[in-house]
């Protein structure tokens, strides 16, 4: 299969940059957004040039190293699926598939198609951990987390952090990663004990870096991790629930 | 002998911690456990990760469970169960006194994730659910459904974030360890390159802490993530530390095999799926019906006729080599016959599609996503494919290798595992490191360095750091070469499988040594290596890695060729029984090879041989009774 590929080059943070096209026959239908993007590298650096920077680390789905956006749409074609998962899959020679870095004015460019995801450590910095010194915890067998619970825990949990969802989003909100992180620890017997302060804390720093979450449902449709898009309403539930409790820790 | 330890460990006093500073290389379990320990007890902590953030580390990808010594259940686990299997399951190729410690920590690593927001499984009762992996038969691992990994490396990382939000640890993100300084022969700092901008700086420390995770890599195609690599144990080898028990490497039985060159890794299919698998292969090598229409009698199910008692539950290396075995008779199915299936047929008609698809749909999603395959409808292919690796630097009962000051966790280390790891036993064993031991070992060297300064910025040596990394850096960008390091490592990793793979002999692994140092010369003449050091550079991080794999591989090669037995993951053809098992030699080698490296000349290669200096730690077994592995 014979496909042309229009992908993003950009020498660096400071520099322009602009879609470069090329033409790449071998391609095979079962490879994915980041093997198509291994083979164009192969080309490349078989004739000396540099090769298109992008990041990728465990290719099975869980690490969220691999963000970017092929044809407009952050990680790929299909629903719920991280870039690593996207398959190329038949198409007619010729077909053109445009590869560009994660859009979004908080994810600066790195080069070509890597950006500066960082952000996104500002709410786990704000907050988004229990605070718990090595070695003083108590035995895990003596709190008991009913089963629903921990479950639910984890459909939160499950978010690998890949930043998408903020891509995804017109506003550049981050209301499905944080809330996910807020709720998942709100809902635990430990973590909760500082909910209050949490929730106000990283509200105060999704304010403060992120846009407002005015329900275009695009994070949820990307997220790779399957998070429920109720997840974008638990920062502003976490954040009443610290005001109306104000007791609340 | 961890208690005596504990007992009598040298402390360094809380208002003198801060002027302590200690540099953590890695934000996996290991390290960022390690990081955000020692910056809770008070010392100045640089971390160091070359991802964009701490979360990405490879600890993520672990998928079952973690093990631990809680023996809450009444199926007669103990912490003495847990030590005798993790020695055997290791076949008697590691210290007995770290098993112990290993299975002692573990109950407080299971309380201590808990805390930080892990959402382990639960029963309906509320308690903390269990179930059972490879090679064991009480049920002790601990997990999160197929995201332990995860889970535990979100909760480590923000432990770490924690940190540094007071300010007490620094986080070097997108930073590279190239090097290590030593400075009046112990370990004072680390060379590092911003992968931004390829600015090189040196981190200063009294004390080094290397958590960089395993060499599967080395294979080319293994189950690792890309960007695991060798380079900061290899630095720290060609520094001195001594590197133990490299041959010893497991491959995983259940990978998904190669099936095109463009293909970037063998995934790793879960072991679990093995419950209800059946693993066979055509009876005739020259079978040309579709796998569902091979009746049963021409079918070969080689590990339930081979091990009846453990069936297709068989340990790892086991599984791996049943498979290699049959695929080397000419039986492998797929395109390129170097695979066997694993059929859910029996299951589905046993269990219906809903229980199936239950337990196992999002592997078979994995799979068709993959393959293009479906499972319910097609058996699976899986093939072995390098996974995790045994050996590592090698450390004292306090995790520091033979270099002061600098220690080692993880599965960079070769503490645990001798010569196979159980299932579940790397995420407990990166836990107890990081949490558990790193922040009482270290201090117990510390102390005794009281009232001194850190080496000087302009010291020479680390001028010396900084004037090598940069030397190695203009070699390969100078090499002007033609061929890219991704073509010497693809070389290096076939080469691998067939000679110092699943089963080795020695003249193979003899041809191996003299191979791989040719094509480590070819490497240094010939790769190219675009752009420039100041910038972004993907080709020259590869060409950096690829040439110290191309090092490792001949020690590996060496140590496998040396060590004239089989044990564990280590299966040499001389040496096996009649009925083809793995052949101890106890008498002569119940020790752990560690060896020294000297000569390999500067980076053009050196026309002098390199030489190896073999040193051995001899095993002593006192509470686990030294046996042969049998799962028939």
């Amino acid at each position: 299969m014979r496909l042309k590929l229009k992908v993003w080059r950009q020498s660096g943070p400071q520099l322009r940059g602009r879609f470069e096209k090329y033409e790449l026959d071998g391609c095979d239908s079962r490879m994915s957004v980041l093997e198509l993007l291994d083979h164009l590298n192969e080309m490349l650096t078989s004739q000396g040039k540099a090769p298109v920077a992008f990041e990728s680390d465990c290719r099975e789905g869980i690490c969220g190293a691999c963000g970017l956006t092929v044809d407009g749409r952050p990680h790929g074609w299909r629903d719920n699926l991280p870039a690593c998962h996207q398959r190329v899959g038949k198409r007619r020679d010729g077909a053109v598939i445009t590869l560009e870095p994660l859009r979004s004015g908080l994810y600066p460019v790195v080069r070509d198609l890597v950006v500066d995801r960082g952000v996104l450590d500002e709410v786990t910095l704000a907050g988004g951990f229990a605070s718990v010194d090595t070695g003083l915890a108590p035995d895990a067998d003596t709190l008991p987390v009913p089963h629903d619970v921990a479950e639910a825990a984890l459909d939160l949990a499950a978010c690998i952090g890949c930043g998408a969802c903020v891509a995804a989003c017109p506003n550049g909100s981050a209301a499905l990663y944080a809330g996910a992180r807020v709720a998942h620890l709100a809902s635990l017997p430990i973590p909760s004990l500082e909910r209050g302060r949490r929730a106000r804390a990283v509200a105060a720093a999704v304010d403060q870096w992120f846009g407002a979450c005015s329900g275009y449902r695009e994070c949820a449709r990307v997220c790779p991790a399957g998070v429920d898009l109720g997840a974008t309403a638990l920062v502003a539930k976490e954040r009443w629930g610290a005001a109306l409790h104000p007791a609340r820790t | 002998m961890w208690k005596e330890f504990v007992a009598n460990a040298r402390l360094v006093s809380p208002g003198n911690r801060r002027r302590f500073t200690v540099v953590v290389v890695g934000t996996g379990l290991a390290g960022a456990g390690a990081a955000a320990a020692l910056a809770e007890l008070g010392y100045t902590v640089d971390v160091v990760t070359l991802h964009d953030t701490a979360r990405r580390a490879h600890s993520v990808a672990a998928q079952g469970g973690i093990n631990a010594a809680r023996a809450r259940r009444v199926d007669g686990d103990a912490l003495e169960r847990f030590v005798r299997d993790t020695v055997k399951g290791g076949d008697f190729r590691a210290r007995e006194s770290e098993a112990w410690r290993l299975g002692r920590e573990s109950e407080r690593v299971i309380d201590h994730m808990n805390a930080l927001g892990v959402p382990f499984a639960r029963e309906y009762g509320g308690s903390l659910s269990t179930r059972s992996f490879g090679g064991v038969q009480v049920s002790r691992t601990y997990y999160s459904r197929g995201q332990t990994g995860q889970q535990l490396q979100v909760a480590a990382s923000s432990s770490l974030m924690r940190q540094v939000a007071t300010g007490r640890a620094r986080l070097w993100v997108r930073h590279e360890m190239l090097d290590l300084v030593l400075a009046d022969g112990r370990a004072a700092g680390v060379v590092v390159r911003d992968m931004r901008t390829g600015e090189l700086r040196v981190l200063r420390s009294h004390a080094v802490v290397l958590a960089t995770g395993g060499y599967g890599n080395m294979w080319y195609h293994s189950t690792l993530a890309k960007n695991s690599n060798a380079t900061a144990i290899w630095r720290a080898h060609r520094k001195g530390a001594l590197f133990a028990s490299a041959c010893f490497v497991q491959f995983h039985p259940t990978a998904l095999p190669v099936s095109a060159t463009w293909q970037s890794k063998t995934t790793l299919m879960s072991e679990s799926l093995r419950n209800d698998g059946r693993i066979w292969v055509p009876a005739d090598p020259d079978e040309q019906r579709p796998p569902g229409d091979v009746p049963e009698d021409a079918r070969h199910y080689y590990l339930e006729r081979r091990y009846p008692a453990f069936g297709n539950l068989t340990p790892r290396d086991i599984a791996s080599r049943a498979a290699r075995e049959r695929i080397e008779a000419g039986h492998g199915v797929g395109p390129l016959k170097n695979s066997v299936y694993l059929d859910f047929r029996d299951a589905l008609e046993r269990l219906g599609r809903e229980v199936v698809a239950e337990r196992y749909g999002n592997l078979f999603d994995m799979y068709r996503e993959a393959t293009g395959e479906d499972p319910y409808e097609r058996p699976m292919r899986i093939a072995p494919g390098a996974h995790f690796t045994m050996g590592g630097l090698w450390v004292d009962h306090q995790l520091m290798s033979n270099v002061p000051g600098l220690f080692v966790a993880g599965e960079a280390n070769a503490a645990y595992h001798g010569a196979n790891r159980l299932g579940a036993n790397s995420l407990l064993a990166a836990c107890v490191d990081g949490a558990f031991t790193i922040p009482l070992t270290v201090p117990d060297y510390l102390a005794g360095l009281l009232g001194q300064d850190l080496v000087a910025e302009d010291d020479q040596a680390v001028r010396a750091g900084l004037e090598e990394v940069n030397s190695r850096t203009e070699a390969l960008l100078g090499a002007g070469g033609a061929v890219p390091a991704k073509e010497f490592h693809r070389e290096l990793g076939a080469l691998l499988y067939r000679n110092c793979g699943v089963v080795r002999d020695r003249q193979g692994l003899q041809e191996a040594v003299g191979q791989i140092a040719d094509l480590r010369r070819a490497f240094h003449e010939d790769v190219q290596v675009t752009g420039t050091s100041g910038e972004w550079n993907q080709d020259l991080v590869e060409a950096a890695r690829v040439g110290d794999y191309l090092e490792l591989a001949q020690l590996t090669c060496v140590d496998a060729l040396h060590r004239e037995e089989s044990c564990g993951a280590h299966f040499r053809a001389e040496h096996q029984s009649e009925d083809g098992e793995a052949l101890r030699d106890d008498a002569s080698w119940m020790r752990v090879s560690a060896w020294h490296s000297s000569g390999w000349g500067d980076e053009g290669g050196s026309a002098q041989p390199v030489e190896f200096v073999h040193h051995q730690e001899n095993l002593h077994f006192r509470t686990v009774q030294v046996a042969t592995r049998s799962y028939r």
